[in-house]
């Protein structure tokens, strides 16, 4: 097949999936979104020819409007546009994994300062304050005094982008210092890890340690819908164990079985460079493998 | 060891060394600043200082 990696920087996962892809005697078309012009009709010369575009962009911002002239023109992308139009939004991520009935951290949105602290007020604290557009754990607050909440809304409404006065809060949940990272290709888990750290912050770009975790029939009922709520494709989904301690003592854990997960986050532009490094499975060639029946499924796909 | 190939830092003039499999895209860190740089070109290598990280970067 001939794939069209669309790009503005070629991190590891970008290298690994180029090699894979490469290995397997693909064609591949490195596509620098910085070089790229977009009109209304006819897509640009550099996909020309392409049986589907990986969406790799590393600005949201990007992905979001390419993938819609992608749309518009006709040619496969992964992941959709509407895949990205929902998880380049945590407010949008929010509403259709409620919606879809997967169990989500309760969470309020506020246009005004003063809407906000009422929010936080009533939650109690801590709890958390997110920007709608954001990775990487960046811009995110754990909130644990009322005097901490008055500030940093002020310096959102002063200082931000018009983004940033969507206040979005959300309760802090008491997870046992780890969240579990799924990649999945249309609700089916290729792998998953634990990310684990002291800080309350356990993003893997912040340095959080990584372990493989087995998925269990729940995470993978759960991993199935949220995708399915999100437009499917390749996603990073995040859950955190809920009334779970982390302890390794059976007794304790048996006096944990209530314990469930809710799910905080679908990433779609899914970094996975840490989950390769952390379990056995083949990320990269699992991914390359699901592009191939993708491709498969679609015999009209070539531009 | 793995391969390495040079090329000139664009900060500090001097020839430093990179993966011989970099890819044009790709972020390379100088060895002689610490500073991010970006592969242009490649045969030969060519660097630019890379952009400076987005809001709306990430995953």
């Amino acid at each position: 097949m001939n794939v069209g990696l669309l790009y503005s920087r070629i991190r590891r996962d970008e290298k690994l999936l180029l090699s894979e892809l490469r290995d397997r005697g693909h064609e591949v078309a490195k596509i620098d979104v910085r070089d790229e012009q977009f009109g209304l009709s006819d897509p640009p010369e550099s996909f020309e020819g392409v049986d589907v575009v990986v969406d790799r962009c590393l600005a949201t911002s990007r992905s979001l409007y390419i993938t819609q002239f992608l749309d518009a023109y006709d040619v496969p992308v992964v992941n959709s546009a509407a895949t990205a139009d929902v998880c380049s939004d945590k407010v949008k991520n929010s509403l259709a994994l409620e919606r879809a009935g997967v169990p989500t951290p309760t969470t309020e949105v506020a246009f005004t300062t003063d809407s906000a602290l009422e929010i936080i007020e009533q939650f109690g604290y801590p709890c958390v304050i997110k920007p709608v557009v954001g990775s990487w754990g960046r811009l995110m607050a754990k909130v644990e005094s009322r005097s901490a909440a008055e500030a940093i809304l002020e310096h959102k409404a002063t200082l931000g982008h018009y983004q940033h006065k969507v206040f979005y809060i959300q309760e802090f949940v008491e997870k046992p210092g780890r969240d579990i990272r799924v990649v999945a290709v249309d609700g089916e888990p290729i792998a998953a890890m634990t990310r684990s750290s002291e800080h309350w912050l356990t993003n893997a770009a912040k340095g959080a340690e990584v372990e493989p975790f087995e998925v269990d029939d729940r995470v993978r009922d759960l991993v199935a819908t949220a995708s399915d709520a999100v437009g499917g494709g390749l996603l990073g989904i995040d859950l955190m164990e809920t009334g779970v301690s982390g302890s390794s003592d059976p007794e304790t854990r048996v006096a944990e079985s209530q314990a469930d997960y809710t799910v905080h986050e679908v990433n779609h532009t899914v970094e996975f460079k840490a989950l390769n490094d952390a379990v056995d499975v083949d990320v990269p060639s699992a991914v390359v493998d699901w592009l191939e029946s993708t491709v498969d499924a679609e015999p009209e796909a070539t531009v | 060891m793995a391969d390495t190939i040079t090329a000139e830092d664009p900060l500090t003039g001097e020839e430093i060394e990179i993966p011989a499999d970099v890819e044009v895209g790709e972020i390379v860190d100088s060895p002689a600043t610490g500073a991010e740089l970006e592969v242009i070109s490649i045969d030969p290598v060519t660097l630019e200082e890379a952009p400076e990280l987005e809001e709306d970067w990430g995953e």
